[in-house]
Order: C-alpha cells, then structure tokens, then sequence
C-alpha cells in the first residue's frame, strides 16, 4: 500500500514576458527563436488580431500603463443567441438612418488601453460605426450597421481580441437609480451655484457692518440672500426636511433631525429679520451647510454605487444562453428570456442547468451546491427534475422546461430573500444613536443662551439661541460619519472588499454571531484528492483518463495525482454518469464510483487494503474513487471538498477578535460535522442538513438576541444573508447571494473576512473620532454663543472650518490593509 | 452706485443660465460616468491616427433611461 500526496510541481519559471500582456511566459511554451512569446492561445490570437488591424498602438498603451494586466481569455464562442428575437427585443434598440445599438458587458477591460483598443473598433471591423466603452460598468456601447454586420460578429470579434462579452443583465431598479444618481447630482450643482453666490453678496454684507453701506444697498443684498437662502432649502435642502420628518413619523431619531432643525430655525428667523430690516441674518452658512451635507452625501451614495457596479457585473457574466431544440431537431443558441414552458433544451456537460425543467434523454450527475449547499453530485436520469442554476457534471443531456426565470426554485428563493430583507431592521449607526441626545442637548442649551441673555436684553437673547441652534448642528453629524465610512469602503474596494452599504461596516465593528455556510465558504467547494492507496504505476495512467472528464471528481484525479513522465495514450471505451472505462497505454483500466466499477468487475475479490482504505473513507465522510485494472480492484483515490488553506488560520483570529463563530450548512450533517470539528466549532453551535429556509429560520432567531452576521456563497445562503444584521457573500459564490449581501469578498479564502472586522473596528474608530472632533468645534461655537461673541461672520469662518477639519482627518485615517489590529 | 441695482440681477441671472446649463447636461447623462473619460484623454498622443479616432468628441447620442 502506497500513499501519493501530490500537487502539481510548480514549474512556471519567469523567462521571458508575453507580448501581449507582458505576464512571465511558463517555461514550457517558450519558442526558441520567435521573435514574439506568448502565455496563452488567447494572448497569441489577441496579438495577431490586433496586429492585423493595425491597432498596435495599444502595446504602447499598454506597457505605459501601469496597472496590472490579465491574460487575453477568449472563450471562442459565435455568440449566435446576439441574433436570436428574443434578444434584439430585449436589447437592441434602432436609431435614425437604420442603425442599430446595444450595450453588452465586457469582461476583462482593466487598463486604460484596453478603452483605447475597444474603442478603435469602428476601424477594426467593417460595419460599426461607433463604439463607447464605460470603464467603471464595464459596458460598451455599440452601433452598428445591421447590412454590414451581425451583433454577433462584432461580439466575436472582440472575444477574439480578449474580451469575452456578454448581454448586458441590469438589477430591476437600475432605471430608477440612474435618475436617483442625476437628481443627487442636480442638487449638489444648485447647492454649489446658491452657496457661492449668497457667500459673495454675504461678503459685501461684512463689508458694510464694518464700514457702514446705504440701507438701500443693504436692504437689496439681504433680499437677494433671503431668496438664494430659501432657494437652497426648498430645492437641494428639502431631502434633509423630507427624512426628517419621515423619521419623526417611525418615532427614530436620525442625524436629519438636527440638522432639520437649525436649517429651519436659520430660515425662519432669516426671513423675519429680512422682513423687519434688523437682526442677523445666516443665509451663506444655511446655504454652505446644505452644500457641505449633499457632498458628503453624494460622494458616499458614489463610493457605495461602486460597489454595486462590481457586483452587478458578476451578476451579468454569469451565462446566459440555452439550447434549445427546435420542432424540426436542430439546436439553437438563444436568450434565457426566451424558454418557455415545454420547450426542449440541452445541457452540455459543464453547463449550468438555464431553468428548472425534467431530463427525458440521458442519465447524468447534478451539482446543486448553489442552490442547496450539498457537496456531492446528485444522479439525474429520464423522468428526473433538475433546478435552474444546477450544474450538469457528467453526459450531455435533453430536458423539458418546467417553469422558467421567477417560477423556478432560484426565482422563489430569491423572492424570500427579497422578503427576509425587507422585514430586517435597519441597522441604527453611532450617528442616529447620537442625533436624539445631541438635539435635545442643543435645544437645552439655546433656552440655557436665551435665559441668561434675557435680563440684558430680550430681542440679544432671541438672537443668540438661533445663531446657536444653526451654527451647533452642521458637520459634526452630517459629514464626519459619511466621509469616514466613504475613505473606508475605497480602501476596502481596493483591498477586495465591496461594501454596499457603510452602516454595514458599524454592525460588523460592533461584533456579534458570525455563521458560516460550509460548502464554497469554509470549503473550497471544489472536490480535491485527499488519498491514493494501491499500485502507484496507475496514478499517472488515471490522471490522464480522468483528465478527459468534466465531472469535479474526475477534475480532482487529474489534477491531484502526479502526471506522467511521457504522454500517456488513452482510449475512452466509454464514459458514463457514474465512471469511465478506457485503456491507458494498453492497459485496461475502469474509474468510477464504486457501484459502477463493482459491477464491471471480472474478479470480485476486494483485498484487505482496500476494505481498509474504503472503511476509513466512509468513515471521514469523503468520496471513494475505485480504480480497477484488466477487471480487478487495483486501487482506491479519495477526494473530498478540502478546507481553505486561510481557514483554520483565519477562524482562529476571528475568534480571538471576539466572535462567537456557528457553522450551518446544507450539506451533509456528517461532513458539517467533521468539518466543524476541524476547525474548533463545538458540536451545539453546528448544523447540517439546513434547506434555506432553515437557515432563514436560524438567523432570524439568532439576530433576535444579538447582531448576526452571515458568510455565504449560494443561491441557498440569500435568504440567510438577507435576514442576518450583515450579509456577507464570498468569492465566486451566486448571482442570487451577491444581491443580498452588504459585502462582497472579491478575493478568494477566509483572510479577507478577518480584515473585514478589523478595518470595521478602526473605521467605527475613525467615525468616533471625527464625532469627537466635530464636537470639540460645536463647543466653541456654544460658548461663543453663550458669551454673545456669535455673529453670522464667525458662524461662516468655524463651519468650513470644521468641515475641513473632518475631510482631512478621514483621508488620512488607515482603515483596511493597515496590518493587525493595534 | 445705483447700477448696482441692475448689474446684480443680471450677474444672477448669469449664473442662473449656467446652472440650467449643468442640469440640462446631467438630465443627457454626461455625468454617469466619471471615469473613463479621464482615460480617454490619453489616446489624443496616438501615434498613427485612424478613421474614428478624432470624429466622436461629442457625445450623439445618449443612453436609455431618460
């Protein structure tokens, strides 16, 4: 009995660069002599595609630029579904003079020569007239001439050049957000143009209160600022009065109340004074306040909106194409907006399953690990339902379409999910707990102002708790807390951590249950080698069959066992759901699940190792491979779904940073179990077994006495993610759980959620901080009022004042990627 | 001094027209998106120049959602 634990040498040895996206090129695909070297197919097609079109500008570009390139990653797909109704009604709009224009998302554009190179397209390739990419969305815009050429030829053509596109598939909302985004924007611009200009007629003001000024003049600026002032407030401002009294009504005080509160006290005595012709008057700091408020504003609602945008184009480079078989037995690529209930389509081994629909043709494996967090395949033969979102692992197969997009079991786990979110309670920040306190102490302490003032003279006393009201709220609760949270989620983005929403960030400071969901979030959720007993010489042979195979065990036989010296010649007699029989070198060899090799035994003696090996196997709860040579048992490989490297590792520090951990998953009881046991987790605080629902169920009880935050990857975690106080969905996980998560890990392995909390704790540092600060401003400012020193002169010099103050006490503040916790 | 009463209005009115200007021009959706023109300016050292490069400073047409 022998034991192989192998991995595949690393034999990638840095000589020379690839032409074309100047990566190290492996050792073993260097030419000797070429002039050119290239890493990969892909790269070699690029180059020569983009040669040919006389673009080389764009290696110039490219070696300018600094950012990091990938590989060109052409898939080699015609994209027919382009052409397909279905998707020129859904996607294609016509233009004056005949042509046409779409948009499609662009995988892989990175640099600035990639928007370059994207963008020459009209000169590229006949027949497209105009090209726009949008980097950030990782969209172009195209128009075309549909005379000249099909949407999907161009579509080709840019695959060809490294970019593999795909329809571009937008959130519901997304209409909705875009004009949300303009009117923000709109206001900032009216905010910025009222604010400037009553601070230049405030100017001529100060100029006449030192100097003296005609009354006439005097009276004429302070018009023009009253109306500015009520511009301001009516439009650009109104959002801050609109939230306010919207969180009057649910009885929760926010940071809008205060600051609803002094903008209405300023206008109010403002319009008063300008009325009478006497009296202060704070227009420039109302209308600076509203400017100063809707920056801080506007440049969160972006930061977070990049996020989204990250996560909205994963959602939109999942596939999403079927085959469908027509009445007269052709196969056609179209649009899944275009199945219908009936139709017949086929899943190439591989592929993802396009809707929930019964197998009437072929026997097969299904991964359902998205949809229910189960590791292992589950058979599917003629007269079985798959779901949408499953993945067909071992033979091609023909199936009918039982219900499509929202009717199919992805569609009703996203509406859960859509239901568990909206039934979450906001989480209330440090800001909202503050803003109740800090308005009643501001309020006490005008009536403080007024009555010590009242004995001199009551019109002075009036005057000062107003110009203490509006002075005291500004920028300590309404620009401290969103710039600090928007320097940490830019620092998080960079560091591959989306944070959609930043009151996230606070929860999680805050600590609480963390729940993991095994398969995918602990585990890899891709099945690895774990053990190889028996004859040794087979290893090499099994690899290269297995490595004809798309089914993960096979993946992980080919990949895990040590490859041959010397080519290996491989026959496949046939390969079917449950194994393969090939011969290898002229030997016979069958691989597969035990049933399908026991039954294709010639010899059915099963030698003492090996009832050892498989016990032990069973036992640990990992899959066994048989591998049988001229119809005898010969050996035995077994994989399972292997820990991440970071977990042990990265739970330990989560634990040691103060987190209660849980795991809970759909798989197997036995396998959450072991795993549990791996890393430390204590029996009571794991479950197996869990339907999403279950997991719904579970994270709602537990976020009744605590904040609850949960680490997911499937479409079976959504609704766990939506119900817990912080969703958290991890690398390469489901469309469905990026939509319900609040964060989104884009690097792969546990390390990244340890830096999550961490950076969490120093941004809630960060937020108090500047809390603090702003408070130590506002004291001045009561106490100058209290004196009687505050006039509006002095409220225009302390508010930008502490505003700058806030700005650059946020960007210089290490967040993320600063290394352990102090 | 007097003038002061009609060069005033008229400098508002001056600035007013701007920011009916920058509204216009946000309602077209030439501020959706912030970072790829910063990209494009680069691309104006081209060395060789093609058919389309230069043409399209403007933008012809806007994307949906209006």
């Amino acid at each position: 009995m022998t034991t192989i634990s192998a991995r595949i040498p690393a034999s990638l040895v840095a000589a020379a660069p690839c032409a074309h996206c100047a990566l190290p090129v492996p050792a073993g695909l260097i030419e000797a002599g070429a002039a050119q070297q290239f890493c990969c197919n892909g790269c070699r097609t690029a180059y020569a595609v983009i040669r040919s079109c006389g673009l080389d500008h764009f290696h110039d570009l490219a070696r300018a630029d600094p950012t990091p390139r990938a590989p060109a990653r052409s898939t080699g797909r015609n994209y027919a579904e382009l052409d397909d109704p279905a998707f020129r009604d859904l996607h294609i709009r016509p233009l004056p003079g005949g042509l046409l224009s779409a948009r499609l998302t662009v995988e892989n554009i990175h640099c600035a020569a990639c928007v370059w190179l994207l963008e020459r397209l009209p000169a590229a390739l006949g027949g497209v007239t105009e090209a726009r990419v949008d980097f950030r969305r990782a969209r172009i815009e195209l128009v075309w001439d549909p005379a000249a050429v099909h949407l999907s030829q161009i579509a080709s053509f840019i695959d060809r050049l490294g970019y593999p596109v795909h329809p571009v598939r937008e959130r519901a909302d997304a209409d909705h957000q875009r004009r949300q985004d303009r009117a923000a924007l709109v206001r900032l611009g009216v905010a910025a143009a009222l604010a400037m200009n009553t601070m230049l007629i405030a100017f001529a003001l100060y100029g006449g209160a030192l100097h003296g000024m005609e009354p006439r003049f005097e009276a004429l600026f302070r018009v023009l600022s009253a109306l500015m002032g009520v511009a301001s407030l009516a439009w650009p401002g109104r959002v801050f009065f609109r939230s306010a009294i919207a969180s009057l009504r649910v009885r929760a005080l926010h940071m809008d109340v205060p600051i609803a509160l002094a903008l209405g006290v300023g206008l109010g005595s403002g319009l008063i004074n300008t009325i009478r012709g006497t009296g202060d008057v704070y227009f420039e700091t109302l209308c600076t306040l509203v400017f100063l408020l809707l920056v801080g504003r506007w440049v969160q609602s972006r930061q977070q909106r990049r996020a989204a945008d990250a996560v909205e184009l994963l959602f939109s480079i999942t596939p999403s194409a079927a085959q469908r078989r027509e009445p007269g037995g052709a196969v056609r690529t179209v649009p899944i907006e275009a199945l219908r209930v009936g139709d017949i389509i086929e899943v190439r081994a591989g592929d993802s399953v396009p809707a929930d629909a019964r197998v009437i043709e072929g026997a097969t494996q299904v991964n359902n690990a998205l949809l229910t967090g189960e590791s292992r395949p589950v058979n599917a033969s003629a007269g079985d339902s798959i779901c949408a979102g499953s993945v067909n692992l071992g033979a091609p197969i023909a199936a009918e379409v039982l219900a499509t997009g929202e009717a199919t079991r992805a569609g009703r786990l996203m509406r859960l999910v859509e239901e568990s979110s909206a039934r979450r309670a906001p989480i209330v920040t440090s800001a909202d707990r503050l803003a109740g306190r800090f308005s009643a102490a501001v309020l006490a302490l005008a009536a403080i102002t007024a009555a010590l003032w009242w004995s001199t003279s009551p019109g002075r006393a009036v005057q000062l708790a107003v110009a203490l009201l509006i002075v005291t709220c500004p920028c300590a609760l309404g620009l401290a807390t969103p710039l600090a949270i928007v320097a940490a989620v830019g620092r998080a983005a960079r560091h591959g951590i989306l944070i959609k929403g930043g009151a996230a960030l606070e929860a999680i400071a805050r600590r609480g249950t963390l729940v993991l969901d095994k398969t995918g979030t602990l585990t890899t959720g891709r099945m690895t080698l774990h053990d190889f007993a028996g004859d040794p010489s087979l290893a090499p042979l099994a690899a290269a069959v297995e490595e004809r195979c798309v089914h993960p065990v096979a993946r992980a036989l080919a990949q895990g066992l040590p490859p041959s010296a010397q080519a290996v010649e491989v026959n496949l007699v046939h390969s079917l759901g449950g194994g393969v029989e090939a011969t290898a070198n002229g030997r016979h060899l069958l691989i597969g699940s035990l049933r399908f090799v026991r039954e294709r035994l010639t010899d059915p003696a099963e030698p003492d190792w090996f009832t050892r090996a498989l016990d032990e196997a069973l036992n640990a709860a990992r899959t066994p491979v048989a591998i049988a040579e001229d119809g005898r048992l010969a050996a035995l490989a077994t994989v399972d779904d292997a820990l991440r490297d970071d977990a042990r590792a990265s739970i330990d520090a989560l634990r040691a940073l103060g987190w209660s951990i849980r795991v809970l998953s759909g798989d197997h009881p036995e396998i959450v179990r072991r795993v549990a046991e791996s890393l430390g987790v204590p029996d009571a605080q794991q479950e197996g077994g869990a339907t999403p629902e279950r997991k719904q169920e579970v994270i709602e009880a537990l976020a009744r006495s605590g904040p609850v935050v949960m680490v997911g990857d499937g479409v079976n975690d959504a609704a766990a993610l939506g119900a817990a106080t912080v969703g958290v969905a991890v690398h390469a996980g489901a469309e469905a759980s990026l939509d319900a998560a609040d964060v989104h890990l884009s690097r792969p392995g546990l390390a990244p959620l340890v830096e999550l909390s961490r950076g969490s704790t120093r941004t809630l540092r960060v937020i108090r901080r500047n809390l603090a600060v702003s408070l130590g401003y506002n004291a001045i400012a009561v106490a100058l009022a209290m004196a009687g020193l505050l006039n509006p002169i002095v409220a225009a010099v302390i508010m930008p004042i502490s505003g700058l103050t806030v700005v650059l006490l946020s960007c210089r503040s290490r967040t993320f990627g600063a290394g352990p916790c102090r | 001094m007097s003038v002061i009463f009609i060069i005033l209005p008229i400098a508002l009115a001056l600035g007013a027209i701007a920011v009916v200007a920058f509204i216009l021009a946000v309602r077209r959706g030439q501020f959706d998106d912030l970072d790829t023109p910063p990209m494009r300016i680069v691309f104006d050292d081209e060395a060789h120049p093609r058919a389309g490069g230069s043409q399209r400073r403007d933008r012809p047409h806007e994307p949906q959602g209006q």
